[in-house]
């Protein structure tokens, strides 16, 4: 456009790498229109690391710490998912006790990222009193897994086969006090924001993507189940004895940026049920399946996905019968979730655009690896 | 009229002061004077690595397999031993741990057969040099100094 300053309508602006809501080092280069975004591109890589490149270089027990450090606000599900594939690999099986202290720890995961999701999220939008309501929640489910495996965030929960560490004495007391203290406490957050009509303006009818599109970028997770898609590999393809649990996928149908976030506040009350269940019957016996210390998996491959917060987190190893993978492949949900920002976010206003990237519930270090 | 009352009186005033001070109890204290007292962390805490010595005569549990060593991910154990003539044992004669590269996951004292390496819990690793972030066998069977403040 060739036209005077004055006139000029077209600009294109870097949002981030360093700006607070783009929640990590993502930079959008941004073309606008006055207030109206006109497209976005991302430009990630900013924090990667190579983390696929080291799995070729490391035994398969020696890799499952690096796990943790790709979406570290849900390092549990990332073990989960790693140490599942490797099971799948050698044809081993976590025994029912493991089984259940892996479903408490996932879930409580679960609600752990979803809460520093929504407190982000919406400082992002403007609120900033929920940010310190979630914290103070975070807390006691952070505690847990300090107590339960030594760290908090990068924690190296599971080993393959099944667990390295016995359930301390007041597990199950601490895992259901969390679940009494927790439940009366999401209607507080509800009560601050659903009604909100700030939260209201700001988020519905913003950042529509509807099922078509949803299915056509793989988009998956929260984002999906708000468009209306049925879709959850917990009860879709159960694993870890999910399908013993009796909870339900929350479904709802606009796909825009506030169904999203009922659908994570709904997907927090169902992991506070599957915590109960979980919680009240952990059965005895064994935390360690018979896995050899010297791990050589029979050539072959294996993909193993599983419901993580943020989507659909899937590992592919390839088995060349060493000790070492000969590839390891992650489908991170941030990465294949972010894809979909432009189709969101053309035509909206620049405000909207930091409401929908929150809404992704992007984790860079899991886009970059 | 009773709201009238209730402004004359100062009753939000009070009510919102009842809060604050109901946050005054000794319990519900959430702020953690942190150099004066230091915080409990749990038993199983991840923290800094000490190589135990037998209590009774003084002498390390190490007994040089280097299985810590080649569990690690990051490979920054080093392990030094001699053949001891007489007794046909190795003897330790330097252990270097590089806290700087550590992600303290632990697979180090799930390898270690004589529970000699292990991960306290010890938080404060700072040091002033990259140097002093490699522990020798001395700095790990000691463990780490920090500052203590009296308040």
């Amino acid at each position: 456009m060739a036209q005077t300053f004055l006139d000029s309508t077209e600009l294109v602006l870097n949002m981030g790498p360093q700006h607070p809501s783009t929640h990590g080092v993502l930079r959008v280069i941004v073309k606008l229109d006055g207030e109206k975004v006109l497209g976005t591109e991302c430009v990630i890589g900013y924090l990667h690391r190579g983390v696929e490149k080291i799995a070729e270089n490391r035994t398969y027990q020696m890799f499952a710490p690096y796990v943790d450090r790709m979406d570290y606000v849900a390092a549990i599900s990332n073990g989960l998912g790693y140490c599942l594939a490797v099971e799948k690999l050698v044809s081993a099986e976590a025994p029912p006790r493991a089984q259940v202290v892996r479903v408490i720890l996932t879930e409580l995961n679960r609600i752990a990222s979803h809460l520093l999701w929504l407190g982000t999220h919406a400082l992002d939008v403007g609120a900033i009193t929920p940010l310190f309501y979630t914290m103070r929640e975070r807390e006691y489910a952070l505690n847990i897994f300090e107590q339960y495996c030594g760290a908090r965030l990068t924690t190296h929960a599971f080993r393959i086969g099944g667990l390295q560490y016995e359930v301390y004495e007041d597990m199950e007391k601490d895992v259901l006090d969390f679940c009494r203290m927790f439940a009366p406490k999401i209607d507080e957050y509800e009560e601050l924001l659903s009604g909100n009509r700030i939260w209201m303006e700001r988020l519905i009818n913003v950042g529509i993507l509807n099922a078509e599109d949803c299915k056509a970028y793989g988009v998956t997770g929260p984002m999906l189940r708000a468009a209306g898609v049925n879709w959850d590999i917990r009860k879709a393809m159960p694993y870890s004895g999910y399908d013993k649990y009796d909870f339900e996928v929350p479904v709802r149908e606009n796909g825009d940026t506030y169904d999203r976030y009922i659908v994570r506040m709904l997907e927090m009350r169902q992991s506070v049920r599957i915590l109960e269940q979980a919680a009240r019957g952990i059965p005895e016996g064994p935390i360690m399946a018979k896995v050899p210390k010297v791990l050589k998996p029979p050539v072959g491959e294996a993909y193993v996905s599983i419901e993580a917060p943020k989507g659909e987190l899937g590992y592919f190893i390839v088995s060349d019968g060493s000790v070492q993978p000969y590839r390891l492949r992650v489908r991170p949900p941030s990465f294949v979730n972010l894809q979909a920002l432009d189709k969101m976010a053309r035509g909206s206003l620049v405000a909207d655009l930091v409401a929908i990237i929150g809404t992704i519930d992007i984790v860079l270090g899991e886009v970059d690896r | 009229m009773r709201k009238l009352l209730r402004t004359i009186f100062l009753v939000d005033l009070f009510e919102g002061l009842w809060v604050t001070f109901r946050s005054q109890h000794p319990k519900k204290i959430v702020t953690e004077q942190y150099p004066m007292h230091r915080p409990k962390v749990a038993e199983r805490y991840r923290g800094a690595p000490r190589l135990n010595i037998n209590p009774e005569n003084g002498e390390t549990l190490c007994i040089s397999c280097d299985l810590c060593a080649l569990a690690c991910p990051e490979k920054l154990i080093v392990v030094g031993w001699v053949r001891n003539p007489e007794t046909k044992r190795k003897d330790l004669v330097n252990f270097t741990f590089d806290t700087s590269r550590c992600m303290f996951c632990g697979l180090c004292e799930d390898a270690c057969p004589v529970d000699a390496l292990e991960l306290t819990q010890d938080f404060e690793l700072a040091s002033y040099t990259r140097e002093g972030q490699i522990w020798d066998r001395q700095m790990l069977e000691e463990g780490p100094r920090p500052t203590q403040y009296k308040s």
